[in-house]
C-alpha cells in the first residue's frame, strides 16, 4: 500500500541529488541552475504529496506559485549567463566574482 | 495493485532521470533527463489527483524551462569537458553533505512516521469541492480567496520577462542597420507618412 511516506522519500531523495548535482558540478552553471530545478521538483511533490493527504487544496495552489518562481528564476539566471558568456567568452563559475563592481 | 506498480515505476525513473541529470557528460544529455524527470514527477502527481499541477508541470516546465536551457545550451559554444575537471574532486565533499542532508531528511520523515507533530488540522475551508474536478476546485479557491497571491505571482513574471529583455537586449549602434529610434517612432505622424493621390479613371499613378 502507498503512503505519504513513500512520496516523502522519493521526495527526499531528489532534493538530495539537487543538491549534490551542486557539488559536483561546480563549474558548470547550467547543470547548476538544472540541479536547483530538482530541487524545486522535489518541494512541489512533497508539497502536492500532503495537499492529497490532508485533502486541503492550499498544498497545490502553493505549489503553482513555487511552479511560477522557478520559471521567473530559470528565465533570469539564462539572462544573466547569456551576457556573462557574451561578455567573457567562458561561463566557468570561479570567474564570477570579476562581476562585482 | 496497478497504483502500486505505477508508483514505483515512476518513483523509480524520477530518481534514475536524476542522477543522470547529474552526472551526464553532455548538458543536452542533461536537459533530456531533466524532461524526463518532469514528465515522471507530474505522473506522481497524477496518481494522488492533482491533475492540474501535473499538467502545469509538464506544459510549463517541458515546454517552456526545459527548452529555454536546451536553447541556451546549444547557443553557448563552451567546451563541455573542461567544465566537468573539478567533477572527481568535488564528489567527497559533494557525497558527504548529501549524506547529513538525507539523514536529516530520513530522520524527519522517520519521526513524522513515528506520529506526527500536531500543529493544526485543516479546518475544511479548502478542502476540495465534491463531485467536481480537481481543476474546477482549484479554480474556485485560487480565484477567490488566493486572487491576491494569484495576481502577485503574475506580476513576478512580468518582472522576469522585463528583466530577462532588458538583460539580454543589444542596442545596435547609431547609423546602423536596424538602430531603433523610439523618439523618432513616436513623433512619425500620419501627414509625412502618406500621401494623398486622387488618380484619374483609367490612369495610374506615378510613385
Amino acid at each position: 500500500m502507498i503512503g505519504i511516506e513513500h512520496y516523502l522519500v522519493v521526495s527526499a531523495i531528489l532534493f538530495v541529488l539537487g543538491v549534490l548535482g551542486i557539488f559536483l558540478n561546480r563549474k558548470n552553471v547550467i547543470i547548476i541552475l538544472m540541479a536547483i530545478e530538482l530541487i524545486l521538483l522535489a518541494v512541489n511533490i512533497q508539497l502536492v504529496a500532503f495537499s492529497a493527504f490532508l485533502n486541503d487544496l492550499v498544498g497545490q495552489i502553493f505549489a503553482m506559485f513555487v511552479l511560477t518562481v522557478a520559471a521567473a528564476e530559470a528565465a533570469i539566471g539564462l539572462a544573466i549567463l547569456v551576457i556573462y558568456y557574451r561578455g567573457r567568452g567562458t561561463i566557468a563559475v570561479d570567474d564570477v566574482n570579476q562581476m562585482k563592481g | 495493485m496497478i497504483q502500486t506498480f505505477a508508483f514505483y515505476l515512476f518513483a523509480l525513473l524520477v530518481i534514475a532521470s536524476g542522477v543522470f541529470t547529474i552526472t551526464a557528460r553532455n548538458p543536452v544529455h542533461s536537459v533530456l533527463w531533466l524532461i524526463m524527470a518532469f514528465f515522471n514527477a507530474a505522473g506522481l502527481m497524477v496518481l494522488v489527483g492533482a491533475e492540474f499541477i501535473a499538467m502545469l508541470l509538464v506544459i510549463v516546465y517541458v515546454g517552456a524551462v526545459a527548452v529555454l536551457f536546451l536553447f541556451v545550451v546549444m547557443m553557448l559554444d563552451i567546451d563541455f569537458a573542461e567544465m566537468r575537471a573539478g567533477f572527481i574532486r568535488n564528489f567527497p565533499l559533494g557525497i558527504a553533505i548529501a549524506m547529513v542532508l538525507l539523514a536529516e531528511l530520513v530522520l524527519g520523515i522517520g519521526a513524522y512516521q513515528a506520529g506526527a507533530l500536531e500543529l493544526g488540522v485543516p479546518d475544511g475551508s479548502a478542502a476540495p469541492l465534491a463531485d467536481a474536478s480537481n481543476i474546477t476546485s482549484i479554480g474556485a479557491l485560487l480565484y477567490s480567496k488566493y486572487i491576491f497571491l494569484f495576481e502577485t505571482a503574475g506580476i513576478i513574471l512580468l518582472v522576469a520577462m522585463i528583466g530577462a529583455i532588458v538583460l539580454t537586449h543589444r542596442e545596435s549602434p547609431e547609423g546602423a542597420r536596424g538602430h531603433q529610434d523610439i523618439g523618432k517612432q513616436n513623433r512619425r505622424r500620419p501627414e509625412e507618412a502618406t500621401e494623398m493621390k486622387n488618380p484619374e479613371i483609367g490612369k495610374g499613378i506615378e510613385l
